[in-house]
């Protein structure tokens, strides 16, 4: 467990309605993408992972799919799935595997096609991704159903407000409509998230991310395929931490937190190097799970960006745009760049990448300072949790 | 219906997507999926129900109270569980209300979906009958037993005051 891994190629499809491709022309537009900027072409990867939750999309075995479209037979693959957390699950697969020494060059992909099915199709999927006999059978919950039991939670606890919630979004659209691959493009107000419909009280459409097609794709490396190689572009995955929640969330301790993310960045700090008293002085910034707005103020709480009950301060005096404390979502989050569920972590990781590089778009750059990005992906409601840590400087 | 006259017109289940005009074909495959789903080893929790009350699996061995109900104890690794009734009353802990349904539940109105702490221990998720917006926290709940649509009966959350 010694071999270093760092990521020296990425690609990222425009996310949005993709009604102009087939999953595998859409994993192609970031597959391509990612050899190019890595320098290594399909013949020289030991081993893939594809990261794709599937089931609204007709094509289920993208491993071997792909391994047609872009060149990967006869290489070994595996599809992994953790809900929401797909794409970092994918990428958790690819990092053990070259800590362990059995690859040295792994591509990840993260991809979904959510609209190959209507969206009424995806409401009825997606709310599966908990207790399905307990919690979706008799009592029907819709995913943004599992998050505003959490919002309720906090605004009772907090006193938070649904005006603070929408101030997420507001952020999130911000930056979106600077990041060209992002599905919505356009800044918002609001005044546009409070007057949007109720989807699932207190959460109205504004508040939650899209059903999106995308694909992302991430070629990692070891320490020795990097010297090999000669990359000078790279980033080094400086730790990642794991966590699962229970099922039914009936079982769940209170509803301002998930304890599974706690776990996961408790670990992820730790192997990182990372202060988890006082993480915010480490990391030039951060990309957190967005799946909802009052999930990124949660997460802030969790990741120990500020203490409990202060996330929605670091809402109202904007400490999470870039300038503030620490910057937050400035690719656009899953709010408004989209969630293609599969894709959405290792479109974290190219988000850490483009940062710390400082290859981000005008007006969504961060200073980079500290050289360390986060990524926070979190699969159905705390259900799964993964936490990672990227650098420029390796361990 | 799109796609029988799309096939009478192109040969072919196609269709134009609106928006972006690029062509589609429109699967002829269509998968219902209905699960089966084995309630052999909790039936006594449907006999409970059936006579108004709320049954759950408590360990023999190391006392552990399981909600819903569990066949094999994870703490003591035992599966001599002993079924013991609940007191149908509790705390309500938080709420939505579902306005976007999916659609096996297009059939029902907006639908308010709560939490509650029994006074007993565990943790109870359930519809929740009644006008949402006159439920505050720490609001008192009762556990009834209630009919469904379908005609089966359900547990829901009823507010108490
Ligand atoms: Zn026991």
């Amino acid at each position: 467990m010694s071999e270093n891994v760092a990521i020296i190629g990425t690609g990222h499809s425009k996310f949005g309605t993709r009604k102009d491709v087939n999953v595998a022309e859409l994993c192609w537009e970031s597959i391509k993408p990612a050899f190019e900027s890595a320098g290594v072409e399909p013949k020289d990867i030991d081993y893939f992972v594809v990261g794709t939750a599937g089931m609204w999309s007709s094509e289920a075995a993208v491993p071997a799919l792909i391994a047609e479209y872009a060149g990967l037979e006869p290489k070994g693959s595996m599809r992994a799935e953790a809900a929401c957390a797909t794409g970092s699950a994918a990428i958790r697969v690819g990092y053990t595997t070259i800590k362990s020494e059995l690859a040295d060059l792994v591509l990840v992909l993260g991809v979904e096609k959510m609209q190959e099915s209507p969206s009424s199709t995806v409401i009825e999927l997606i709310g599966r991704f908990g207790s399905y006999f307990w919690e979706f059978e008799n009592f029907g919950l819709t995913f943004p159903g599992y998050y505003a039991m959490y919002g309720t939670a906090y605004m009772i606890k907090y006193g938070a407000t649904e005006e603070d919630f929408a101030k997420v979004a507001v952020k999130n659209h911000y930056y979106g409509a600077k990041n060209p691959y992002a599905q919505f493009q356009r800044e918002i107000t609001v005044e546009t998230v409070l007057k949007s419909p109720y989807i699932a009280w207190p959460f109205k459409l504004y508040d939650c991310s899209p059903i999106t097609d995308g694909s992302a794709c991430v070629i990692l490396a070891s320490e020795e395929k990097v010297k090999e190689l000669g990359v000078e572009e790279k980033v080094w995955i400086l730790g990642q931490g794991t966590g699962t929640g229970t099922a039914n969330l009936s079982k769940r301790k209170d509803f301002t937190s998930l304890p599974s993310v706690v776990h996961a960045a408790e670990i992820a700090y730790k192997i990182a190097g990372i202060d988890k008293d006082d993480p915010v002085k480490y990391l030039d910034g951060a990309d957190v799970h967005d799946c909802f707005t009052a999930a990124e103020i949660i997460a802030y709480e969790d990741l120990n960006f500020c203490r409990r009950g202060e996330g929605m301060k670091l809402v109202r005096e904007e400490q999470t745009y870039i300038g503030g404390r620490i910057p937050v979502n400035i690719d656009g989050g899953l709010k408004a760049k989209g969630h293609p569920i599969g894709a959405t972590g290792v479109s974290q990781a190219i988000e850490a990448y483009k940062q710390l590089l400082q290859k981000a778009e005008p007006g969504r750059q961060a200073d980079i300072v500290k050289g360390r990005w986060l990524a926070h992906n979190v699969g159905g409601t705390g259900h799964y949790a993964y936490v990672t840590v990227y650098g420029l400087e390796k361990r | 219906m799109e796609q029988k006259k799309s096939i009478e017109e192109f040969g072919f289940p196609l269709v134009v997507d609106e928006k972006s005009g690029a062509l589609q074909w429109l699967d002829v495959r269509e998968l219902n999926i209905r699960y089966t789903i084995s309630i052999e080893n909790i039936k006594p929790f449907y006999e409970g129900l059936r006579q108004g009350k709320l049954l759950t699996t408590r360990c023999k061995k190391c006392n552990e109270l399981y909600f819903p109900p569990q066949k094999d104890c994870y703490k003591c690794f035992s599966s001599d569980m002993e079924w013991i009734e609940l007191k149908r009353e509790g705390t309500l802990e938080t709420l939505t209300v579902i306005f976007v349904r999916p659609p096996s539940f297009s059939m029902y109105d907006p639908y308010t979906v709560a939490v509650a702490k029994l006074d007993d221990g565990p943790k109870i998720l359930a519809w929740l009958k009644g006008d949402p917006r006159k439920i505050r926290p720490g609001q008192r709940v009762r556990v009834e037993i209630g009919r469904r649509k379908e005609g089966y009966m359900m547990y829901e959350l009823v507010p108490l005051g």
